[in-house]
């Protein structure tokens, strides 16, 4: 309108203003490739999920470590020696570490994922995963008393 | 304690930036002030232009749900003094499209909501006789995930929904858990087909940061196991048993 108003009244319009008003254009963000490290909460969650990898891991060290005792007795010896090498015995604390992580995690979900009610009662959370960590502590006491040769 | 704060506040002007910068401003420390009074100082006293959302100022509408030092919070609850000396960097919510300033586009969530059905769905239309009778007990079962205000922190707080935002999200499927676990309600099964999808529950990694920022307790993390222990169980029913699928 303005420029047929413009053309009526004989003048050349040279500039128009560029109007957006109903052309919004949102800024869309963008997530950072390392987003796991703006926060400690999702860093900690990297780490849990990251903890699988030493899972895997100390299943296959621990085949290795049966195929060695099956092979006699100088196998296992060896395998005794690699296990004794500095690099060794860092990435077993390490794996130790991560471990102890991913079982404390995976039981502190369990109550999260199971029955809330049972029989119309709902469970307290620390009810529910405490089964879990009484086994894994009469699992450990029992591989302990191995281990000292008491029984 | 000194007398002012400094509130670094995101400014984003769509037709004239590409992206959001801060703005520093100083306004006063009081006691009780919350961040969203720091906010409307500066709004009142030292520049209109800033934009934002609120509306009740008391942890009930969920409008003013901004990022406050990197963490999703109603700006209406949450103490300007818990952050002296500052500063206090104050942005939209993650992972959704800035519109202006601290104002986020939320269509994307509103349409997830309206496709989880949250209401009450009945294999019979008609209008029923009288009301639908509920004990306290059952009541109880789904009472925690009615308390959903839609403030959309829970989305700020997923990274899942941030890196995939086809992600349904923790708020949406906590309200379809509601009504599932809603002793009136018959439409399970028609949820089911958003929600036991990969983009609905099967997203979810756990991180778990959505119940941690929820300001009404609503756990939305707890909604979502549980709906994942259901579809499993159903899953095998419908497999195992001859009459599963019925």
């Amino acid at each position: 309108m303005v420029q047929s108003l413009a053309l009526a009244l004989g003048k050349q319009v040279t500039e128009m203003p560029q109007y957006l008003q109903f052309q919004p254009k949102p800024y869309q963000p963008q997530m950072s490739a390392y987003w796991y490290f703006d926060r400690w909460p999702y860093l900690r969650f990297v780490l849990r999920e990251a903890s699988s990898f030493f899972v895997a891991y100390f299943a296959a060290l621990t085949l290795f470590q049966v195929a060695a005792l099956s092979a006699g007795p100088s196998k296992y010896a060896k395998f005794e020696e690699c296990m004794r090498s500095p690099l060794m015995i860092i990435l077993n604390s390490l794996t130790l570490a991560f471990l102890l992580l991913h079982a404390v995690t995976w039981f502190n979900l369990v109550p999260r994922v199971m029955m809330r009610q049972v029989l119309g009662k709902s469970i307290p959370d620390p009810v529910a995963a405490a089964p879990n960590y009484l086994v894994w502590l009469g699992v450990s006491v029992i591989i302990g008393l191995f281990i000292l040769r008491i029984i | 304690m000194a007398d002012t704060i400094i509130l670094e506040v995101a400014r984003f002007h769509p037709e004239r930036d590409t992206e959001p910068t801060y703005q520093s401003f100083e306004v006063p420390l009081r006691g009780d002030w919350m961040i969203l009074d720091a906010l409307n100082y500066i709004k009142d006293q030292l520049d209109g232009s800033l934009t934002y959302r609120w509306s009740c100022r008391m942890g009930i509408c969920g409008s003013c749900g901004m990022m406050v030092n990197g963490v999703p919070q109603l700006t209406c609850e949450t103490l300007l003094t818990n952050f002296a000396p500052g500063p206090v960097r104050v942005g939209p919510l993650d992972h959704f499209p800035v519109v202006k300033d601290l104002v986020i586009e939320m269509d994307d969530f509103i349409g997830k909501l309206q496709k989880v059905r949250p209401w009450i769905v009945r294999k019979d239309d008609r209008k029923p006789e009288r009301e639908f009778l509920q004990t306290p007990d059952q009541l109880e079962v789904f009472k925690q995930y009615t308390l959903c205000i839609n403030c959309m922190l829970c989305y700020a707080a997923c990274p899942v929904y941030g890196l995939d935002p086809s992600f349904t999200g923790p708020a949406a499927l906590a309200l379809a858990e509601r009504y599932n676990l809603d002793s009136r309600d018959q439409g399970a099964q028609e949820r089911t087909d958003v929600l036991s999808q990969h983009d609905g529950i099967w997203d979810c990694t756990v991180v778990g940061e959505c119940s941690v920022v929820c300001p009404k307790h609503v756990d939305p993390s707890l909604a979502i196991q549980q709906y994942k222990l259901t579809a499993t169980k159903e899953w095998f029913k419908a497999w195992l048993l001859p009459w599963g699928n019925k």
